[in-house]
């Protein structure tokens, strides 16, 4: 591990100064950063530890929805009785993702800061766009099972790794942001994560220093909620393919439903398109294979991960069968 | 830097440079090397310490970021004279082989314990607010971050589903 120094901040406006110095990084959990400082992937010059930061809470908003501090830590927001309740597809997205070791560890802001597990962007020795920027991608032409099917570039084909902001996006969460004027910003889930395009070591639209300080859910969206993850373990593995589904049923007819995909792209995977051709429809096979056309239509396998169009496809309609209880009685 | 540790209920001084892990701190520093070191990346839970009440793997944090902390390793949780009862439990199901995973196990399983009496869901519960004695299924499920490569499971599952047993009655 390269040497850093360490900076201990005991209030946001401190730790948003001291991280907008050149080479800093804030440090949560820790669990993804240390590994990756380890290997030597990542090597900032300073870390800005943010762990006393008052953040730590879950509170109800005015609107009633929640407002979830960035370092809540995933094993204590997938316990959370109101989670649990009222979010239930994102308490299933935390505790399909890790270890119960981690996830004591991991936090909500530092989840959605993770960085992909391609084997390329690890390996220092191979070309790599995100890792160093104008290298190339050793990915393309190479082992490619866990990389994406949508939204890819010539210069990255990683996918995000994160459940968690699966469920978030599928919620239509906010991230709430302090910046190094002191004020407070939020951004749309839709909007936080950046394709990989012609720049893919920008991975979000955060400025320098900016520090997340909470994620936002909106009002519970009420309906059937389901995680359904596809991966080569049955537990303690990333997602080759991953699904949120929630669904709302108007007497026979789907009243609402929101989907996002997770393992598929560099980026939580929405398709507005499918949601609307759904929404007053009864549920039907055709209806939902109708639904994978429209989100696979420009989906492209790189030849180790071309499986994950047919399991898409079948993950999707898997969790819509249940999410839509289609063939249960009512 | 310097860093002050409580651990297994003695204050203890450190002063190491910044990129000391804990499980190092641990090990190196202080003499306690029942924590053990597999992997050092997090994959394989030899490492498993409980960080205020809550297990962790040390080889993923720095000391540093824990001055003041409450920690309690292997040598914690009972001495060979006088065995915790999970302890016993590996003993007597045989839940290891070589055994260089099992303080990990064993740390991880008293948490992991404390986090089910908590009522804390896991990604095979089928009812996230309802949590009834722990399954099998429900033991491997909660224990996928403590790796053993002599696959003892079978075994480690046996005894951790005594001690629930206990813990129940």
């Amino acid at each position: 591990m390269r040497d850093f120094t360490y900076d201990r901040a005991a209030a946001t406006s401190d730790a948003v100064a001291s991280a907008s110095d050149e080479g800093a990084s804030f440090i949560a959990g820790g669990t993804n950063l240390l590994d990756l400082m380890k290997l030597e992937v990542m090597a900032p010059e300073k870390l800005v530890d943010i762990n006393r930061l008052d953040l730590h809470d879950i509170e109800e908003t005015d609107t009633g929805g929640l407002r979830v501090g960035a370092l809540v830590s995933n094993s204590d927001l997938a316990a959370d009785r109101r989670v649990r309740r009222d979010y239930a597809v994102l308490s299933r997205a935390l505790l399909s993702g890790a270890s119960g070791q981690l996830r004591n560890k991991a936090t909500t802001g530092g989840n959605l800061l993770q960085r992909t597990r391609c084997y390329y962007f690890y390996d220092t020795a191979m070309p790599c766009n995100k890792r160093q920027p104008g290298s190339g991608c050793a990915a393309i032409g190479g082992q490619t099972r866990l990389h994406a099917i949508l939204g890819a570039s010539e210069h990255c084909i990683a996918t995000h790794p994160s459940d968690m902001a699966v469920a978030m996006r599928a919620l239509d969460a906010e991230v709430e942001v302090e910046g190094t004027d002191g004020a407070r910003r939020t951004i749309q889930m839709a909007e936080f994560h950046r394709l990989p395009g012609d720049t893919p070591a920008v991975e979000t639209v955060l400025k320098a220093g900016e520090l997340i300080t909470a994620v936002i859910l909106p009002p519970p969206p009420g309906g059937r909620h389901v995680y359904r993850k596809v991966r080569d373990r049955a537990s303690y593995a990333f997602a080759l393919v991953s699904v949120a589904a929630v669904a709302r049923m108007d007497g026979d007819s789907i009243g609402d439903v929101r989907l996002a995909f997770g393992g598929v792209a560099h980026k939580p995977w929405r398709d507005d398109r499918a949601e609307a051709l759904m929404k007053g429809k009864a549920p039907s096979d055709a209806l939902f294979d109708e639904a994978a056309d429209l989100i696979l239509a420009d989906a492209r396998g790189q030849g180790g991960n071309d499986f994950k169009i047919p399991l898409l496809r079948r993950t999707l309609k898997a969790a819509l069968s249940e999410a839509t209880q289609m063939g249960e009685p009512q | 830097m310097k860093t002050s540790l409580r651990i297994n209920g003695e204050e203890r001084q450190l002063d190491a440079d910044v990129r000391t892990t804990l499980l190092d701190a641990l090990r190196q520093h202080l003499g306690l090397t029942g924590s053990k070191k597999g992997c050092d990346h997090g994959q394989c839970g030899a490492c498993t310490v409980i960080v205020n009440g809550r297990r962790i793997n040390s080889c993923l944090t720095l000391a540093c970021m824990h001055d003041g902390d409450e920690i309690t390793t292997i040598e914690g949780i009972g001495t060979p004279d006088n065995l915790a009862p999970l302890q016993k439990a590996f003993v007597e199901h045989d839940g290891f082989q070589c055994g260089f995973c099992t303080p990990g196990q064993i740390c991880s399983a008293t948490a992991m314990l404390e986090e089910a009496k908590a009522g804390w869901p896991s990604f095979v519960s089928d009812d996230l607010d309802d949590i009834d004695t722990l399954s099998d299924e429900e033991i491997a499920e909660r224990m996928s971050g403590n790796l053993c490569r002599c696959s003892a499971y079978p075994n480690i599952v046996a005894a951790i589903r005594e001690s629930v047993k206990e813990t129940a009655s």
